[in-house]
């Protein structure tokens, strides 16, 4: 009897060290499916960022480099800059891409580097305990907004797809959510979409993924669900921001 | 050899290119911007890569993604850019990344000038980032001894898998000079397979490489430490450089300096020499590796009564001098933190006040 689920000789076998529930598990394996689809484990680098997916490298099956927090898209500009043939890709949560990372994004798809940020949007400080990020949602309680996000005091939270999206270089830019089964096709499709845009040459691209952080949310799976897609999906509305054609 | 009249920052980068520079990534900043002007124009003429970045912040990461692939790369900056790298600095020894760094100094702290100066001895060589990491720190006092420490710089960072910084006062940079680029510094890059994070393609492997730097569990983190500190020993062992000038007489007075204040004193010594005063000098070519016991030997030698270390800043290197030299004898500092350079005759007549002639 053939197996009915393989997995992708791009990801690994080492289990992961996620809380149950965590959204960071799927979008590795969605990741890891299109790199085999692609054909492309061989010539691909992955740059991992700092967060709880600090230690991604240990579930691909490829060459990874770390970088520190929020650098990851000047680790892969350096890369893709001396190597343009290889497929480079960042894999940022919201803190480390949307905060201490901004100059780095920006300017690197500013630049329409030949990569690709997978970007997972939590709204949540996930690894350093729940503090609240940029994208942290008005009224939001975590460690560092107790009476929840006051958007008189720190704004209101950033939509990073959206911002990108104002630039005026080439370069595809999507927003999906990984929160459900339904979901999930299209945010596939969407980083496989990236992945081809690069491989093309033809321009920077970005997927933010809508994803959950029961843990640091103080909700069960089923909870952080049911808010992601009744509080977050409202705000963060999934679909393409940015296509190449466009220019 | 041919020689060609060169300024500093164009002679550095044109030896990087020589060495086998593959990518160079910088940021604008005074007294060093010549570097990357003439690396728009000549490096991709070679085959390599220029790229001005958004800041020192990102050019530092985007030498480590470089170099972490195995290419020959360089950024060049000043102090307060250097200070913007000094956690890639961290991150380019933590994860030993080979990459040449030239510091070509401004005075400081803060924002400082744009004059010579000497001013980041200490960020160079104590660290300049987070965690136990060393430089291999090189100080050149002519524009040809820059060149040459740029075409060796590459091969000497690819043999100890670290970075190396060439560390230049703004005259470096900014005077000219007749050089010459010799053919034996021009060495091929070494393989990187054994640890470049380049594509498992790229080296026909299905071993995978992973440059990381992040190590929870504390017996690992530990080992990581003793590797690297073994590294640095190897480095003091087989990489401590300096020039030694009228040692062999019987001087009273020995003079530490490095860089451009080695032009200067060599004046200096010279001309005490003409009214009967022998004074030793010695100069530190790696600032690290320091050349401890040359200093701590020509500093007990019989007849040498003090040490003065001169210097373009407040005294930095005079605390390595005085460590080296264990209380052999008094340690003093004379210099300039301003951007203006001594003349002979000034340290001439603070020597003749040291030895109450
Ligand atoms: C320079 C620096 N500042 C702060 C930290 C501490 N830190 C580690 S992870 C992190 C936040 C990560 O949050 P996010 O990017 O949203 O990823 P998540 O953990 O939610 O997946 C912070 C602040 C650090 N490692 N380096
Ligand atoms: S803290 Fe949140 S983001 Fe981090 S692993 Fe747990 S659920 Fe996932």
């Amino acid at each position: 009897m053939g197996k009915a689920f393989k997995k992708a000789e791009a990801l690994s076998d080492r289990p992961t060290h996620y809380c149950p529930g965590c959204t960071h598990g799927v979008i590795h394996r969605m990741v890891g499916e299109v790199i085999d689809e692609l054909g492309i484990r061989g010539k691909t680098v992955g740059v991992a960022p700092v967060g709880c997916s600090v230690l991604a490298h240990e579930y691909f099956e490829f060459d990874f480099m770390e970088a520190a927090h929020g650098r990851a898209p000047a680790v892969a500009t350096g890369i893709k800059r001396v190597r343009p043939d290889l497929n480079v890709f960042t894999y940022q949560g919201d803190g480390d891409l949307a905060s201490i990372g901004t100059a780095e994004i920006i300017h690197a798809a500013n630049r329409g580097e030949k990569i690709t940020a997978v970007f997972v949007n939590n709204a949540i400080y996930g690894m350093t305990g729940g503090q609240m990020a940029p994208t942290t949602m008005p009224g939001q309680r975590t460690t560092t907004s107790p009476f929840g996000r006051n958007v008189h005091d720190v704004g209101m939270p950033m939509r990073v797809s959206e911002l990108l999206s104002a630039l005026e270089t080439p370069a595809y830019i999507a927003r999906e959510a990984v929160i459900k089964p339904k979901y999930i096709m299209k945010a596939k499709r969407a980083i496989k979409k990236a992945f081809q845009y690069q491989m093309e040459g033809k321009c920077f691209s970005l997927v933010e993924l809508v994803s959950i952080c029961p843990t640091n949310w103080g909700m069960t799976p089923q909870n952080s669900v049911k808010w992601a897609e009744e509080i977050l999906l409202l705000y963060y509305k999934p679909g393409e921001y940015k296509l190449p054609e466009e220019m | 050899m041919e020689k060609v009249l060169m300024k500093g920052n164009e002679a550095i980068a044109e030896a990087a290119i020589r060495a086998g520079c593959k990518g160079y990534f910088s940021y604008p900043i005074t007294p060093q911007s010549e570097i990357a002007e003439y690396m728009v124009r000549h490096l991709p003429e070679a085959g390599g890569v220029f790229l001005q970045g958004e800041s020192e912040v990102a050019v530092g990461y985007m030498v480590l993604g470089a170099a972490g692939c195995g290419e020959r790369v360089m950024t060049s900056s000043s102090g307060p850019g250097i200070s913007l790298m000094s956690e890639s600095l961290s991150f380019l020894a933590a994860q030993q990344c080979p990459a040449v760094i030239v510091n070509i100094m401004r005075t400081g702290p803060g924002l400082g000038g744009i004059l010579p100066s000497q001013a980041d001895y200490f960020q160079a060589t104590k660290g300049g980032g987070h965690g136990d990491f060393r430089l291999l720190v090189l100080a050149p006092s002519s524009i040809q001894e820059a060149v040459e420490m740029v075409m060796e710089g590459f091969p000497l960072a690819e043999k100890y898998r670290n970075p190396v910084m060439i560390l230049g006062d703004g005259l470096i940079g900014q005077m000219m000079e007749p050089v010459s680029f010799p053919e034996h510094l021009i060495t091929r890059p070494s393989n990187k397979d054994a640890w470049a994070a380049n594509g498992m393609d790229t080296r026909n492997s299905d071993k995978r490489n992973v440059l990381k730097s992040l190590s929870l569990d504390p017996d690992e983190m530990h080992e990581h430490n003793k590797s690297l500190q073994e590294k640095y020993d190897r480095m003091r062992r087989n990489e401590i450089r300096y020039k030694a000038y009228n040692l062999d007489t019987d001087y009273e007075l020995l003079i530490t300096c490095f860089g451009i204040m080695a032009r200067v004193c060599g004046t200096v010594v010279d001309k005490l020499k003409e009214e009967g005063i022998e004074v030793g000098m010695i100069r530190p070519q790696s600032l690290f590796p320091f050349p401890e016991e040359a200093i701590r030997q020509a500093a007990s030698k019989t007849g040498c009564k003090q040490v003065l270390c001169v210097e373009l800043n407040m005294g930095q290197m005079v605390e390595d001098v005085e460590k080296a030299v264990q209380g052999a004898c008094p340690v003093t500092w004379y210099g300039n933190a301003g951007g203006a350079i001594p003349p002979p005759k000034e340290i001439i007549a603070h020597i003749h006040s040291l030895l109450n002639r």
